[in-house]
């Protein structure tokens, strides 16, 4: 046997292992996929639900006697403080259903709205004072979250009684309950009842946290790159600084949550559960990712620039600011966007700062009271309301809207940035 | 079919070679760089073993030699470009205009700024032509105001033979140049300065013949105003461009000597051996 034919002998083999490895590759890359649509199927699918909202029509009195107050009487907050709103709404769906008798089955009746629809009305009201003149508005309230359920399952739960079945049915054959778009959900923050409760108070708890996040760890990250990278000796010292910094990057970020407990709240008293703090966490986080990013985006800046601007006569100083740093910059940018999702991402080390809390308040500052979207997906999932349900995946479903939009946009300036030399 | 070995045989560039200091005219009278005994280590390695060179003002002198004979690192300490690579020691000394280069009252930037630099590789910035040509003067405050940093752009332009060629479109970048055209912004860069002395390492290795030839010629009209030291592989570049030739081996400088007497008529038999191609 000669060369040739060993070698035909061995290709067959050669040819039937590679085949083997691409098969591999291709399950390997289909299972990823597979998991991945699952995911997202799953969450859409799930999500769907809180994106609409049920409401029931009521054709409300509210004529100045029902109101109980004086006639052109000045409407503002402090003279509707004694309107008994909740027994104006009461009074009309009594209307709707007349033959409603019994106490017990009133009772049912009137948990058919939300208890936040009393509020709808009056702020109505305050917005459109005119109204009065009309005497009776028809008025679409806020269906309470059980009937909201039902309604949109179509089918009975363990929360909603036969005879409140029998009046939604009666609701739906008249025509007067309808889903629209759910705008309370991006209206309002967090709440005990499912149907008042939003993501705005999360949004903007967010907002302010990454605000602090960034203004703190993008100088302090680009500064410690610039220095480690273009003006620090080569010794031991740097070295241990530059290992350390790698470990930091690996230390599980409850660890920093921990520290912003025991540092910044009790021993510099700053706020619990406010932005600020959470902020400076997020940044110890994500100052390791933007410091390495931003090392190997200055290290990949071509020497032949530097060079250039050295043999001008050009100052290590003003070489590093007018052509590394521009040059590095996409690159920079790009790891602290990325850090920045991660940051955005992040729950465990705002737990342990009291971040969690139930906030229903708007937070106006770094220093008031707040939640972020993952912790507030974290508290609604452990709610044990049914329609907490979707909200927890609608709101993954913006958490995650954010997060591919971050990255979409490191990838545009990526992109956009790139430069040829 | 003959091979190589019979009509040339090949001497082993990293042969032991007989070094009794350097022959030939390698110091001069009106120096512009004095250089005596210079050693270069990088780390433990010796790059450069006791040169001593003077360049003359207004000469154009070519360092030739095979590749790592320390031709570019010479260059490179005349202006402390080596300065930027930590485990680099120049030892020795050196003098611009009588100034010791190394010394404690000499700048860097101020002697970079004297002595520029042309690259191997053209580096433009990643600017407008305009403002690579503008950045040296920009810096060091050369132009009082808008219209003299026009000018300076301009006759640097100019003098290096590009201005023809971009002045329509001095806002578009320099790297979409050609590599002969980049090469030659890279020198309008250099000379915006005004520096009294230009290094240039390999200018021509990466460019085309035609670019070659247009830099070349260049060479020869700074001449009149610049004093330039020219680190090339090209041995009839050296010959054209160069009125002195130094030629380095192992670290060594072997010879120095006017272009036309080391090209014609080599002293050492080293320098015979690599302009007659044995090595290279």
């Amino acid at each position: 046997m000669n060369n040739t034919e060993q070698v035909k002998l061995s290709l067959k083999k050669r040819y039937a292992r590679e085949k083997r490895f691409q098969w591999y590759g291709k399950i390997a890359v289909w299972i990823g996929f597979v998991f991945l649509a699952t995911l997202l199927l799953d969450i859409t699918l799930k999500a769907l639900p809180a994106f609409q909202k049920t409401e029931i029509q009521l054709q409300v009195p509210i004529d100045w006697e029902t109101l109980g107050l004086q006639p052109d009487t000045r409407i503002d907050p402090e003279s509707l403080r004694t309107v008994d709103f909740g027994g104006v709404l009461k009074k009309s769906l009594r209307e709707v259903f007349p033959d409603v008798k019994k106490r017990k089955d009133k009772k049912l009746l009137y948990r058919l709205i939300s208890s936040g629809a009393e509020y709808q009305l009056r702020d109505l009201i305050l917005s459109e004072p005119e109204l009065i003149q009309q005497g009776k508005i028809s008025l679409w309230v806020t269906a309470d979250d059980d009937v909201d359920t039902f309604y949109k399952l179509k089918k009975s739960t363990s929360r909603i009684k036969p005879k409140q079945a029998e009046m939604i049915q009666q609701l739906m054959d008249q025509g007067k309950i309808r889903t629209r778009f759910n705008d309370t959900f991006f209206q309002n923050s967090d709440s005990r009842e499912p149907e008042q409760a939003g993501i705005r108070g999360a949004l903007v708890g967010s907002f302010w946290t990454l605000l602090v996040t960034l203004v703190i760890s993008l100088p302090i990250g680009i500064g410690a790159a610039v220095y480690l990278e273009e003006f620090a000796p080569k010794n031991k010292l740097t070295d241990i600084i530059e290992v350390n910094i790698n470990n930091l990057a690996a230390v599980p970020s409850i660890v920093f949550g921990l520290l912003g407990l025991a540092v910044f709240i009790n021993f510099f008293g700053m706020p619990r559960s406010a932005p600020l703090v959470g902020g400076i966490v997020l940044s110890l986080m994500t100052l390791p990712t933007i410091i390495i990013s931003a090392r190997a985006a200055i290290k990949s800046v071509p020497p032949s620039i530097k060079e250039a601007a050295l043999g001008l006569g050009a100052s290590h100083m003003q070489t590093v600011f007018h052509h590394v740093l521009p040059l590095a910059m996409p690159g920079i940018l790009t790891g602290a966007i990325i850090g920045m999702a991660q940051a955005l991402g992040e729950t465990a080390p705002l737990l342990m700062i009291g971040m969690v809390a139930f906030i229903v308040d708007v937070p106006g500052g770094i220093l008031d009271s707040a939640t972020v979207l993952p912790v507030q997906i974290y508290l609604w999932a452990d709610s044990p309301e049914r329609a907490f349900t979707a909200l927890t995946a609608a709101a993954i479903l913006v958490l995650l809207a954010f997060l591919v939009t971050m990255n979409a946009i490191a990838i545009y300036l990526r992109k956009q940035f790139e430069r040829r030399w | 079919m003959t091979t190589l070995h019979e009509t040339a045989p090949v001497i082993d560039a990293h042969q032991d070679i007989q070094f009794d200091g350097t022959i030939g005219e390698n110091l001069v009278e009106n120096a512009k760089f004095s250089t005596r005994n210079v050693n270069v280590f990088y780390g433990e390695k010796q790059a450069i073993f006791d040169a001593s060179l003077d360049i003359a003002e207004n000469e154009v002198i070519a360092l030739i030699g095979p590749s790592g004979c320390g031709k570019s690192t010479y260059l490179r300490s005349l202006n402390r470009m080596n300065d930027t690579i930590p485990i680099c020691r120049v030892e020795g000394e050196l003098k611009l205009d009588g100034e010791n280069i190394y010394g404690k009252s000499m700048d860097p930037v101020l002697l970079r700024a004297r002595v520029g630099m042309v690259f191997q590789k053209p580096n433009p910035f990643p600017k407008s032509i305009y403002d690579n040509v503008a950045y040296g003067p920009r810096i060091h405050g050369l132009a009082r105001n808008s219209s003299e940093l026009d000018e300076i752009v301009e006759t640097s332009l100019q003098k290096a033979g590009l201005f023809k060629e971009v002045k329509d479109r001095l806002d578009a970048p320099g790297t979409g140049l050609s590599g002969g055209q980049q090469q030659r912004l890279c020198i309008a860069r250099t000379i915006a300065v005004s520096p009294e002395v230009i290094l240039m390492d390999e200018p021509a290795s990466a460019l085309d013949p035609i670019a070659t030839a247009t830099i070349e010629e260049l060479i020869d009209e700074l001449r009149e105003n610049f004093t330039i030291a020219i680190v090339t592989h090209s041995m009839q570049q050296a010959a054209r461009v160069s009125q002195r030739t130094a030629y380095f081996h192992l670290g060594r400088l072997i010879e120095v000597g006017q272009t036309n007497q080391i090209f014609t008529n080599p002293r050492h038999q080293l320098t015979e051996n690599y302009i007659t191609g044995k090595f290279g």
